[in-house]
């Protein structure tokens, strides 16, 4: 455990609900009880109002900053936007972050125990949205006492649930700071996704999603995780951190074993993955993410946010994102505009690709504390 | 916080909005007009803005700011969403001033221009004397840096004015920071003019 500024010592929490009462989904179908896991970090303040909820993004789970261990590795996702003095300062704020629905990282999902059956829910969990995933954290903020978040923040999928909540629950959130994302999921952004389901489809080891007992489908998810990752970085970004150089090697080896540096990346972030994450969990959330859709039958995004252009939108892409390219930014931007919300947009010089959003720190934390500097007098909030 | 000091064709500005208007400001800088007008009039504002260090600055500032190039933002605004659009001395960047100046009254009540005059006695001074390109007055950009300012003058604005059917509703004219009178010679003493245009 080290790093400056950090929040130090966290610890994740459980919420229950959806006992009696079972979540309504968009399918049509119902689940529960449903636990979210959940991490807070700072005081929340007197009046409730300095809340601001983070969603993660697809592999991203509850632990967005700080350590869960003394000897913890590498702190929460998003440590360096969050903790005291940060972007998302924790002396000011009260910072939550969950789980989604679907998800394996504490949060209901296919590899949770079915109530029914007694055993791991596999394929016969339900096929959960976006909009789900933001329905189920507004059951949270009800439990934390919160009636208004002061904003709400993610990047890449994470910012689609920014988007949901702004669209779905204006009157429950002041601010919404949609970053590097879409309100509309790509035809390329879907192929992307089902190669990566069908990689894990094609392992032996699947078996429809019934693989619990036995081994995993780990090469089918490694292949999946290749794949994102590839889609996360950009030509640029990889002539710099790899170029052609070969990985511990001095000449080419003239047979299939990792010659290349970035081969050496990707299988080591593939098996990594595959420690950390459950394949039937990334199919349920590349799912979700597909069906991610705010506009309407005309394909106008202006009557999603009919009813939402009282919050305050601080919208961010990167010039250097292929994945979610700035035009779709800039498309929410001019949707947002025209509904006349208050609309800041910045698409920042980056090389990076998609990871930018984790890595421009200098710049995020420029723009992201201004902007919720001046949510603090706006609004009000007293400090905690 | 004390209100920020304004350059003086941006008091000029200030002095023609009334509290609480809706204002649009294209290529507003680092801010400083309408967090101006926002603490001192209680306007509701927004900036459009393309520079990247520039937008930092706007939200610095407390601003509401797009990163964007004029000729496509301004068409996401409805007709009528502004109270008054305002265009301080980017006018000589432009690609295309009339659809610009249309659609800021499209958008816009009204419009509110300001530009450096070309037409001062001094820059038709230089040019004769120097055979140089004179530099805006007060502004001594070279005529090869980026980004490339089209010199005007205040002749050519009111021409371009009644050739696109655009009324001039007032006009203020600037030396340096003193306003002076419109006489039969402006185009030849101001260095500044500031057009509320409807």
């Amino acid at each position: 455990m080290n790093g400056s500024n950090s929040i130090g010592l966290v610890e994740t929490h459980y919420f229950t609900f959806a006992e009696n009462e079972l979540l309504a989904l968009e399918s049509g179908e119902t689940l529960g009880p449903i636990t979210l896991a959940y991490e807070t970090y700072g005081q929340l303040n007197d009046d409730h109002s300095n809340a601001i909820l983070i969603c993660h993004a697809l592999s991203g789970n509850a632990h967005a900053a700080g350590f869960n261990a003394p000897d913890e590795q590498a702190p929460g996702w998003w440590d360096d936007c969050i903790g005291p003095g940060k972007a998302f300062d924790t002396n000011k704020f009260f910072v939550i972050c969950a789980n989604v629905i679907g998800g394996c990282k504490g949060s209901t999902g296919p590899m949770s125990i079915d109530p029914q059956t007694g055993r791991p829910f596999g394929l016969s969990f339900p096929v959960v949205t976006i909009g789900d995933m933001v329905r189920a954290q507004t059951h949270l903020i009800d439990q934390l006492g919160i009636d208004k978040l002061l904003a709400v923040a993610g990047g890449s999928m994470g910012g689609m649930q920014v988007l949901e909540w702004a669209a779905s629950y204006p009157d429950r959130v002041r601010a919404a700071l949609p970053i590097a994302t879409t309100a509309r999921h790509s035809p390329m952004l879907i192929a992307f996704d089902e190669v990566g389901r069908q990689s894990i489809y094609a392992d032996p080891n699947w078996n429809r999603g019934d693989y619990y007992d036995g081994p995993r489908p780990n090469a089918g998810l490694a292949v999946a995780r290749m794949i994102g990752h590839i889609t996360y970085l950009s030509e640029a970004s990889m002539h710099v951190k790899f170029g052609r150089r070969l990985q511990e090697r001095a000449r080419f080896g003239y047979d299939f074993e990792t010659d290349f540096a970035v081969e050496g990346y990707l299988r080591y972030k593939g098996n990594r993955f595959t420690e950390r994450f459950d394949a039937n969990s990334y199919l349920y959330v590349t799912k979700a993410m597909d069906y991610f859709d705010l506009s309407d039958e005309r394909g106008s995004l202006i009557g999603a946010f009919a009813n939402s252009a009282d919050l305050i939108y601080l919208v961010v892409s990167f010039t250097s994102d292929w994945l979610y390219p700035p035009y779709h930014s800039k498309e929410l931007v001019s949707a947002l505009s025209a509904v006349g919300a208050d609309v800041s947009y910045l698409n920042i010089q980056s090389t990076w690709g998609h990871d930018a959003f984790l890595l421009e720190v200098e710049t995020m934390t420029a723009l992201l504390s201004s902007f919720l500097d001046r949510l603090l007098k706006r609004f009000e909030v007293t400090a905690p | 916080m004390s209100p920020v000091a304004l350059r003086a064709d941006l008091q000029a500005i200030a002095d023609l909005i009334q509290p609480g208007e809706k204002v649009l400001d294209l290529g507003c800088g680092d801010g400083s007009l309408l967090r101006h007008l926002i603490e001192t009039k209680q306007i509701v504002g927004r900036g459009v803005e393309i520079a990247e260090a520039k937008v930092l600055a706007c939200v610095r500032n407390g601003v509401t700011v797009r990163q964007g190039d004029l000729h496509e933002e301004l068409r996401d605004y409805s007709d009528g969403s502004f109270d008054t659009v305002i265009l301080s001395y980017t006018l000589p960047y432009l690609n295309d001033p009339a659809f610009i100046v249309s659609n800021m009254l499209r958008v816009g009540q009204r419009a509110v221009v300001s530009f450096p005059n070309w037409g001062h006695w001094r820059c038709r001074v230089s040019l004769l004397l120097t055979g140089c390109m004179p530099a805006a007055p007060g502004d001594p950009q070279p005529w090869n840096e980026a980004p490339r300012a089209r010199g005007l003058t205040i002749a050519d604005f009111t021409t371009f004015c009644a050739a696109q059917g655009v009324r001039i509703a007032t006009a203020t004219y600037l030396q340096g920071t003193r306003r002076v009178p419109d006489r039969f010679d402006t185009n030849l003493r101001a260095t500044w003019a500031v057009f509320e245009l409807k």
